[in-house]
């Protein structure tokens, strides 16, 4: 007997019982369903919710595995025993074996704890409330590794993990009814409950928080923690403009590299599970913050003393190219779920997203980046701007109606019936 | 005989958990979520609060007959806002300390909507003795909310109960933080609180289902 028919006479085994739809999940995890509809009318597609989930985390493997080479390249750069990668994208001195065994031995606790305890949370749940497993944490579960520090201690991660399933989703009633991203309920709770662990210049490094104060004391410095301190000079010598758009700067795990995360945008685009007008109109808004406040440098308005200076006058369109902008325009702000709906509320919804993004990121005093605060804070408004976008729709047509002219029937006689769509 | 008749009991135990001020009737949430990030904060607070709305809900009882109703909202100020400082003298007397960790909250017990709530609600309607019990009870059910957040903002957020390191000592890594443990820095903030109260709120209604109101 095959392992199929065990777990499908398991699953028979425990109908109705309380456990049923922890064994339901496994079963439906890892086969079809045996059981298919016959008759009636039904829309076939091969995208359900399980093929859109797998299609986000294929489209986020390429970071992965970018991150993996990305934590082995920063650590051994920091510890000075290789030089920084020169040649392009496949340059030199990146794509080695030594840099991904590091990175994989770092990175793939991350990855497996926060499935573990997600997916716990989610069958405790369905076991409690008596539904299905549903498959909302599989694509949560791979971005949480991948916007987190890669020194971030384990089991801060669990606990973030816990809360954010819970109080992020699981108490509004489960996937598709949540209000906030739980990915980034998670990286806000991390932010806000283990400060030291998410910023500074010591977390972007892998073994930079363990020799903190030793004599081989190394550190990381991200492209935006430079900026935040004005040293605009220092920044320049390290990273130039390929590192950032490849990637080869300290960050979150997955959020460093921009090419790859254009790369699996252009997959989400082209399978249309990501919406294109967000992810637009969220680089649009970023733009057009990062001009005005260029615009404002450019004016003199603000002295060189400031400590805004410096990212404010970063290069407008630099902006997409370092922190977590791209990575959040891409895969969080796209969120089916927590983003606006309407199309004319998406362009709304993703504009705000980009020009608060670059906001937060200049003029947050504790730490150089917002894209998670932007997100969430427009996650919150997204039901409102539905509401507007719908309610004006609903009053245009009613204007419409009002000035119609409606003819006679031809059965009385007049001319041809013309009535105006409403 | 009991020392209270059932009836008079209820008025004391209603307010304590079907009936709270805070997770049932969702009033006084300002004060529950400025003031609890400390355990000591937060006891006293409960019994300033437990002071006034004793008291307050006596005198307007007693004055009930003869305050116009036009203009008892007024006189409900009044007597809220005498009380309200003769807690905070007595605070800066004794416990200038932790007057300045309570600072202006003290002084807005005075709109505390449960206060001014059991004034009009209860007080106005009711004789002294009943009023008294009613004042007591909310201002207790008040009080039990504000130290059970206030015990796990402390334990979590500063890993000490009643300014008692109870988990070790965070700078020397002794006790739970050998193990690498650290404080939960999100405990400290307001939000926190607001979290907390709503779980309290989730768990108290899922215990007893008559308590969830109609969608």
């Amino acid at each position: 007997m095959g392992l199929k028919e065990k777990l499908h006479e398991t699953k028979l085994k425990f109908q109705g019982k309380k456990m049923a739809p922890a064994f339901n999940a496994i079963h439906t995890f890892l086969y079809a369903p045996n059981e298919t509809t016959h008759s009636g009318a039904h829309v076939r597609s091969a995208d359900d919710l399980k093929r859109t989930m797998n299609m986000v985390i294929m489209s986020l493997v390429p970071c992965l595995i970018f991150g993996m080479f990305n934590t082995g390249y920063q650590h051994y750069l920091a510890l000075g025993e290789i030089d920084a990668v020169t040649g392009g994208f496949f340059g030199s001195g990146f794509w080695t074996w030594d840099n991904f065994i590091l990175g994989f031995w770092k990175i793939l606790p991350l990855v497996v704890v926060s499935y573990v305890v997600g997916l716990a949370v989610e069958f405790v749940f369905a076991v409690i409330k008596g539904h299905e497993v549903e498959e909302g944490y599989l694509v949560t579960g791979m971005l949480v590794p991948l916007i987190v520090p890669v020194d971030l201690p384990l089991w801060m991660l669990a606990v973030a993990v816990v809360f954010g399933v819970v109080i992020g989703k699981e108490v509004f009633g489960g996937t598709g009814m949540n209000i906030l991203n739980p990915a980034l309920t998670i990286r806000a709770f991390l932010f806000f409950a283990y400060p030291t662990w998410m910023s500074g210049d010591k977390v972007w490094v892998h073994g930079a928080v363990d020799s903190a104060g030793t004599a081989d004391a190394i550190s990381g410095e991200t492209v935006l923690g430079f900026l935040a301190q004005g040293k605009t000079t220092e920044m320049a010598q390290q990273y130039d403009l390929a590192d950032m758009f490849f990637g080869f700067i300290p960050g979150s795990v997955g959020e460093t590299s921009t090419l790859l995360i254009l790369l699996g945008g252009l997959i989400l685009v082209f399978s249309k599970i990501a919406s294109w007008r967000i992810m637009l109109s969220a680089i649009i808004g970023s733009l057009a913050m990062g001009l005005i406040f260029n615009g404002i440098v450019a004016a003199e308005w603000i002295p060189e003393y400031s400590k805004f200076y410096s990212l404010m006058s970063f290069e407008y369109w630099q902006h997409l190219l370092v922190g977590g902008l791209a990575f959040g325009i891409v895969f969080m702000a796209t969120d089916p779920v927590t983003g606006a709906q309407t199309n004319r509320g998406k362009w709304i919804y993703g504009f705000l997203i980009g020009f608060m993004s670059v906001m937060i990121r200049v003029f947050n005093p504790g730490y150089p980046e917002g894209v998670f605060l932007a997100i969430l804070l427009m996650n919150v408004f997204a039901p409102t701007i539905d509401h507007y976008v719908v309610r004006g729709n609903v009053k245009r047509r009613l204007k419409r109606l009002k000035n119609a002219t409606i003819y006679p029937k031809v059965s009385e006689g007049a001319e041809a019936l013309k009535t105006e769509t409403v | 005989m009991a020392l209270l008749s059932k009836k008079d009991a209820n008025l004391i135990l209603d307010p304590l958990a079907d009936n709270n001020p805070i997770t049932i009737q969702v009033l006084g949430i300002c004060s529950a979520l400025a003031i609890t990030a400390e355990l000591k904060a937060s006891v006293v607070m409960a019994i300033s609060v437990i002071f006034v709305l004793g008291v307050g809900n006596v005198v307007i009882s007693l004055l009930r007959n003869v305050i116009p109703s036009k203009i008892r909202i007024i006189v409900q100020l009044i007597v809220v806002a005498t009380l309200v400082i003769v807690v905070d003298q007595v605070l800066k007397a004794f416990a200038y300390e932790l007057s300045k960790t309570l600072a202006v909250f003290v002084g807005l017990i005075i709109t505390n909507c449960i206060i001014m709530g059991r004034f009009e609600a209860f007080a106005l309607g009711n004789g002294p003795w009943k009023s008294f019990l009613d004042g007591i009870g909310n201002a207790l059910g008040y009080g039990v909310i504000l130290i059970i957040v206030g015990f796990f903002r402390e334990l979590l957020g500063s890993g000490t109960l009643f300014g008692i390191p109870v988990l070790g000592d965070p700078i020397a890594k002794t006790g739970l933080y050998a193990t690498g443990y650290e404080n939960n820095g999100f405990m400290i903030i307001p939000p926190a609180a607001l979290i907390v109260v709503g779980i309290i709120i989730w768990v108290q209604r899922s215990r007893n289902k008559a308590l969830i109101e109609e969608a």
